[in-house]
């Protein structure tokens, strides 16, 4: 197989593109989807300073690898989650990443951050699906951290699979509200919001993984203990089944739901969030907002749980 | 060959020579979900791999709430 652009020896096929590139075109192939979102999208210009949430995973640390390369203004912010092991192998990742390359990088620990913040303690108290409370604790300190430290701009590693399963879901269920906001830019609806972009929205999980292996770039292969059984893999599944039936699928559902769907969807929910939250004081729909509700819910059934009886006393032999 | 599968962590032994379309086939992964891995060289679905090479077979799909 031949290098569509200099006919050398393929290294990848890509069949969404009809394509296939040795390692130096890939490499260029890749920066230039990403530099075109970019552009196309108007996501931001190299006078902002730009916060890049990294995970210690492909998506993430090859964004922010593209970024750095294009001579953005970067600085990375890596959650520890306390999910065990994984976290702790997690964060190596993105801090060798970070300190090969002299880039600084903000480190905030849930577990740090007050007691009982760590994702498995949260999701376990409140009953919440694991990728539900953890979702709700990065908005919230991805939110916070962007605010405290006078970042323009939010980035996640968003990519093309993540966007084609969220958009499923949001289909299946028809989520007018998430369907609304489901674009690769999120202009601030809050003075203490920043923008949020995805600057890998149309770049498949695949040419992420790719790009990130041809890079040398030391990222964390096994996958999050909580994620198994989690619907964005199911739906995943799906939609890779059907690009293969069907090359440029999952490409066509984002883009043309982006440019004929979602407007429609957008104008039917342009609300802002006007109050502050009581908690944090950050932008909220309510009283409080969505990650200090659920931080009240887990005090409350902490507290509830102390105050109960111990299964050991309870069960003691007559 | 031998065949590495990542993150499963699982070896397995795979007797005589295969193009890699046919050895992902075989091992249910599809097309488009893993990186094939030799060295430190990707191969594509037309390649061949002989019986006595060792290679890794990477998945690409992540799930959560996302990064």
């Amino acid at each position: 197989m031949k290098c569509t652009r200099c006919r050398a020896a393929a290294e990848v096929q890509l069949r969404a593109h009809n394509s296939a590139f040795c390692r130096p075109c890939y490499l260029i192939f890749f920066r230039r989807q990403v530099e075109r979102a970019i552009a196309a999208e108007r996501m931001f210009t190299k006078d902002e300073r730009l916060l890049v949430a990294v995970s210690g995973g492909k998506d993430s640390l090859a964004l922010w690898d593209v970024l750095v390369d294009l001579g953005y203004d970067t600085t990375g912010l890596y959650l520890g989650l306390g999910i065990g092991a994984y976290s702790s192998r997690s964060h190596e990742k993105a801090a060798q990443f970070a300190a090969a390359r002299g880039l600084p990088l903000r480190v905030v620990e849930l577990a740090e951050e007050g007691p009982g913040l760590a994702v498995p303690t949260v999701a376990g108290l409140t009953r919440r699906p694991p990728c539900s409370a953890c979702g709700t604790m990065k908005r919230h300190y991805f939110d916070t951290v962007a605010l405290d430290g006078g970042f323009d701009v939010l980035l996640t590693g968003h990519n093309l699979d993540d966007e084609a399963a969220r958009l499923m879901g949001n289909v299946l269920r028809w989520q007018r509200d998430h369907l609304a906001r489901q674009r690769p830019v999120l202009q601030p609806t809050h003075p203490k919001f920043v923008r949020k972009v995805k600057p890998l929205f149309l770049c498949s999980e695949y040419e992420t993984a790719v790009y990130a292996f041809m890079r040398g770039i030391d990222y964390i292969v096994e996958e999050c203990p909580n994620a198994a059984g989690a619907s964005q893999l199911v739906y995943k599944e799906v939609l890779n089944r059907l690009e293969v039936a069907s090359p440029g699928t999952k490409h066509a559902f984002v883009k043309e739901f982006l440019r004929t769907g979602q407007p429609a969807f957008a104008v039917a929910d342009e609300r802002d969030a006007a109050r502050e939250c009581a908690g944090c004081g950050m932008p909220s729909w309510g009283e409080l907002c969505a990650f200090c509700g659920m931080m009240r819910a887990v005090q409350t059934r902490a507290a509830a749980r102390a105050a109960a009886p111990s299964t050991t006393d309870s069960a003691a032999p007559a | 060959m031998r065949v590495h599968l990542h993150p499963q962590r699982r070896t397995v032994d795979i007797e005589g020579r295969r193009r890699v379309g046919q050895l992902l086939s075989e091992l249910g992964v599809l097309p488009g979900t893993a990186m094939v891995i030799r060295g430190d060289v990707l191969l594509t679905d037309a390649e061949m791999v002989e019986d006595a090479e060792e290679i890794e077979v990477r998945a690409v799909i992540s799930g959560g709430s996302g990064a």
